[in-house]
């Protein structure tokens, strides 16, 4: 197998980015934050990957895809683990990946820190989520839960158009 | 106190830890699958959807759970094996978890008593002396912050609803009120936990949980039973009649084809 001689964690790195998260596929896995760490050991790599949400059907597809796509560059056997603590968060999410987020009709979580999340479900707490189409920050919740645990489900008053929001995590 | 893990002494089993997190394991599990039963049944598409997603987190924290404890047991059991190879006696769940689901005001009114305490027990356990303990807290923790979110608005919309609502989400309080009492008692194994630092004390979670049920039943307007709760632990294998059969349900692929995968 033709290894590369400069078989390094960052030339790792730029190769995983060929890895979309399959629920929102226009985002690579780097982007979103889920690679922790990458060991070159000898002969070996290992990709350690923190997962979103600990029932995320997408992890084990991912997983999959980075053994597949290393393998496509002559990188066979790597391992592939996962990483709990600490837990992933939206902040690890990069700006062009918050600005793709948007382009593709999601509007992303705010940049920074998460902010925690009030338990109760009423009170002043509810933040407003601007319209990744107009704009407007005239928007209704309809469900915390949308397509995936990860986003929730909208509405714009301004232009009438629903749209998912990946939540602050 | 030094950072207890029962996974390093591979020749004595953290017994104790291996119970806790069958216990944090089994009560998702075995929601997550009366949550799921909903699937195809929501009251609207957004429900169904919703409920689902809950369900599914259920699921996904219950095989952390049981996946360490399968580590700390050192007995080669995975997560899978505990699931669906384990005996009802041998299922750590509350009795709350185990009830059937109800109408959609039962299974708001259950969620929201048990995403409470839940969130509240999280926080703590995040404080936890054993890291990856501590750690899959963090991760679950997060989840069921938008898992309360939901249920105390329905709990609001519900009672502060119609008539026939209020009816059925009171009615709901009222049946489900006296399985709250297991939730804080302290048997041996909790006390030993929470000397070493690895998990809270159960009784410590009854007024903070109190307080955030009693500020959402208000809103509701709703009333909690004036009667005493009876804490009768279940914890030691003494279920309701209903794990039995939903075991029954989900183990059945599982043991009829071992090993099986998709």
């Amino acid at each position: 197998m033709a290894w590369s001689p400069a078989l390094t964690a960052e030339r790792i790195r730029e190769l995983l980015r060929e890895v979309k998260d399959p629920e929102v596929p226009v985002l690579d896995i780097v982007e979103m934050g889920l690679v922790r760490d990458v060991v070159v050991e000898g002969e070996g790599v290992r990709v350690d990957i923190t997962p979103t949400y600990s029932g995320c059907p997408a992890m084990e597809v991912i997983e999959a895809e980075v053994r597949a796509a290393l393998a496509a560059h002559g990188i066979s056997g790597a391992t592939v683990r996962r990483v709990f603590a600490p837990a992933w968060t939206t902040e690890w999410m990069t700006d062009a990946a918050r600005e793709k987020l948007r382009a593709y009709g999601i509007a992303p979580p705010p940049p920074g820190p998460a902010e925690p999340v009030a338990p109760l479900g009423f009170g002043p707490t509810v933040r407003a989520v601007s319209c990744p189409f107009c704009g407007s920050p005239a928007t209704v919740l309809e469900s915390t839960f949308g397509s995936t645990a990860c986003k929730s489900l909208h509405r714009c008053e301004a232009c009438h158009q629903p749209f998912e929001h990946f939540k602050p995590h | 106190m030094a950072a207890a893990s029962g996974s390093s002494r591979s020749s004595s089993p953290d017994l104790d830890l291996f119970e806790l997190l069958l216990r944090l394991g089994d009560d998702r599990l075995v929601l997550g699958h009366r949550l799921s039963e909903w699937c195809g049944h929501g009251p609207i598409l957004e429900e169904d959807i919703a409920l689902a997603n809950i369900a599914l987190d259920l699921v996904g924290q219950a095989n952390l759970f049981l996946g360490l404890a399968g580590t700390v047991e050192g007995e080669g059991r995975d997560a899978d094996a505990l699931a669906y190879f384990r005996e009802a006696v041998e299922f750590r769940t509350c009795r709350l978890v185990e009830l059937p689901r109800g109408d959609f005001g039962m299974t708001m009114m259950r969620q929201f008593l048990f995403d409470t305490w839940s969130w509240h027990r999280l926080g703590r356990l995040r404080e936890s002396s054993h890291a990856e303990l501590a750690g899959l807290a963090e991760r679950s923790r997060k989840e069921t912050t938008y898992h309360l979110r939901h249920s105390s608005t329905w709990v609001v919309r519900l009672g502060d609803g119609t008539e026939e609502s209020h009816a059925r989400v009171q009615r709901a309080l009222d049946d489900l009120w006296w399985f709250t009492g297991e939730l804080f008692v302290t048997d041996e194994v909790d006390a030993r936990l929470a000397e070493r630092g690895i998990a809270p004390d159960p009784a410590v979670l009854r007024e903070p949980w109190e307080e955030t049920v009693r500020e959402v039943l208000v809103r509701a307007t709703l009333h909690a039973p004036e009667v005493p709760v009876v804490a009768r632990p279940a914890r030691r294998g003494d279920h309701t009649e209903h794990l039995g059969h939903l075991l029954a349900e989900m183990q059945i692929l599982a043991r009829s084809h071992p090993g099986a995968s998709w």
